[in-house]
């Protein structure tokens, strides 16, 4: 019964009928879907669907309050009691704030630059997961998905940034023009944290329990950071090879830079060793890093 | 006016319109097999002890099934075709859909198509908690329009879907609408775009009467623009509404291809001794 079509066709002395399935799809110029595009097709689809990964960032920023009364106050209120916590814990119970003039805005700037990575690791590494509906069904780049959330992610660290700023100038920092090199700043972290979106996004695709192991990892991260207290006091004891590694950590070069260009009190020669080409050098490897090992896997999102 | 002229074409109540007389193929399915692994499924405690277990004894999970949902179907769909895909459940009519969209691999053989094929489906980009409103702007950049294309198309996807017949709707948020609406308001977003190669997966049975006839229509607007229609539906009218071509699976093989109005009936005279 499956050939009566092909012998009507057949009937209809169709100059193709002789040909096999690939030759017939050569002659037509038909080729294998779901195929992986080259970089550059990949980067073109992606600049593409820019206006898409702008509407879903702030789509998902729009939804994310609904459910609670105070709604989309609580973009203010979490960085705010986030860093009530931790001031209760590391300024007052620990002091870990000995020698550290203007230790609210330190503290404030470590945890609101850390938590703008670690929320981009931990939801990047959920982006494909996540969002296995929305690969099954349309096609698109799939960088998409783990840009997305660096990008919620980022307009979420920009309203922390207001908080911060009132902050700062209430604990009585001025306004200097070094608040100028915020904005470097942040576009370096952001890439740095878009590249390892990414990267934990592929791996938290074929690695489910990725998923569940990257808090700890993250935690480990954070206290390496100097979010609660001084690398540059704790160094000084360290031999010289700990004190390099501690100092090349790229989240504690994202938070040392934004601490300097806040707050008046933290000097230059506080800062650890060579910190803009670090931080320029973290940002350019992990995003082109990020997004060519993404794209090697490209089509095997969403399968199985 | 082209426009008018084509919907009054689509309109005709004759059923589906032939099939062209010039053959140019847009997808080749030759000698496909599509093995699924499922975990999680099967046999084996599902407990942690037990699973530690495995894991120190270095034995695979038995949890592991393999499913031979396709089993070798070859086919060759031409421009301006609509073909149903038809067969019980689990007859491997959506597996043979995915593939064809690329979001499915196959274990063997292989599938030639034009340009991308798309599924019509873009619920997954949209969200409850959002505006009607705004789930047209952001369905429809999820499926590769741009802004302009966007705006050009809005007013088209609200009248169609008829969320706004009964008051202001399109600006209160999705999770407010009735089961009904909310089909509705997602099948209008993704009918509001052409394609070279179109799949349409069981999207017929959404929807009051009126909206249902409404969407054959649209189908049949989308087949004119598209050049090639896959319709995968266990309704037997809606497939002699759309089709002109039909495939009848079963058991991930081909139990018949040809014209509708034939192979539906095998099918139903099937269906029926059973």
């Amino acid at each position: 019964m499956s050939t009566v079509y092909e012998q009507r066709a057949a009937s209809l002395a169709d100059p193709d009928a002789g040909l096999t399935p690939a030759q017939l799809a050569a002659k037509y110029g038909l080729t294998v879907s779901g195929r992986r595009p080259t970089l550059i097709g990949y980067t073109r689809q992606l600049w593409a669907r820019r206006h898409f990964i702008a509407a879903y960032a702030t789509a998902k920023l729009t939804v994310q309050y609904t459910s609670s009364k105070l709604g989309q106050i609580w973009q203010i209120l979490t960085p705010l009691l986030n860093a009530a916590v931790y001031f209760l814990i590391f300024g007052v119970i620990l002091g870990t704030s000995r020698g550290i003039p203007n230790f609210i805005p330190y503290l404030c700037t470590g945890i609101f630059i850390f938590n703008f990575t670690q929320q981009a690791v931990l939801s990047g590494t959920r982006s494909v997961a996540d969002n296995l509906g929305l690969i099954r069904a349309l096609h698109f780049p799939r960088a998409a998905l783990p840009l997305t959330v660096t990008l919620n992610q980022l307009q979420q660290l920009l309203v922390s940034m207001g908080v911060l700023g009132v902050i700062v100038l209430v604990s009585g920092v001025p306004l200097t023009a070094h608040w100028l090199l915020m904005v470097p700043v942040l576009l370096l972290q952001a890439v740095f944290n878009a590249g390892l979106a990414m990267f934990m996004g592929r791996i938290g695709a074929k690695t489910t329990d990725m998923a569940q192991l990257m808090p700890f990892l993250i935690r480990t991260w954070m206290y390496m950071s100097g979010v609660f207290w001084s690398v540059a006091t704790v160094s000084e004891k360290l031999p010289h090879w700990a004190s390099t590694v501690l100092e090349a950590n790229p989240a504690l070069i994202y938070i040392e830079l934004m601490r300097y260009a806040l707050i008046d009190t933290v000097p230059a020669s506080s800062l650890p060793h060579h910190v803009w080409p670090m931080a320029v050098a973290w940002a350019l490897i992990a995003g082109l890093g990020g997004y060519v090992f993404f794209w090697k896997a490209e089509q095997e999102y969403g399968r199985g | 006016m082209d426009d008018q002229q084509t919907m009054d074409q689509v309109l005709d109540p004759q059923g589906p319109p032939p099939a062209p007389t010039e053959k140019i193929p847009t997808v080749i399915v030759d000698d496909v097999h599509i093995v699924y692994k499922v975990y999680g499924a099967g046999a084996g405690k599902g407990s942690a002890t037990s699973a530690l277990s495995r894991i120190v004894k270095r034995k695979a999970s038995p949890a592991l099934t393999e499913v031979h949902a396709v089993r070798g179907i070859s086919f060759t769909a031409y421009k301006g075709e609509a073909i149903g895909l038809i067969g019980s459940n689990g007859s491997g009519k959506s597996t043979t859909l995915a593939a064809i969209a690329g979001l499915l691999p196959t274990a063997e053989g292989s599938i030639y198509t034009d340009g991308q094929p798309s599924l019509l489906g873009v619920n997954a980009a949209l969200m409850n908690d959002l505006t009607g409103e705004r789930n047209v702007v952001l369905g429809c950049l999820a499926m590769g329009m741009s802004y302009a294309e966007v705006r050009e198309k809005y007013q088209d996807i609200v009248d169609f879907s008829g969320i706004n017949e009964k008051g202001d709707f399109i600006s209160l948020p999705m999770r407010t609408y009735s089961s009904g609406m909310g089909a509705r308001l997602r099948f209008a977003i993704s009918a509001a775009r052409s394609h070279d190669v179109l799949l349409i997966d069981e999207a017929l049975s959404t929807g009051d009467a009126a909206f249902r006839k409404r969407s054959e229509d649209r189908i049949r607007e989308l087949r004119k623009e598209a050049g090639t229609v896959f319709l995968v539906s266990h309704s037997n009218s809606a497939i002699r509404e759309v089709c002109n071509r039909t495939i009848w699976l079963e058991h991930g093989v081909i139990r018949a291809d040809g014209p509708t109005e034939d192979v539906v009936k095998e099918y139903e005279a099937w269906t029926s001794k059973r």
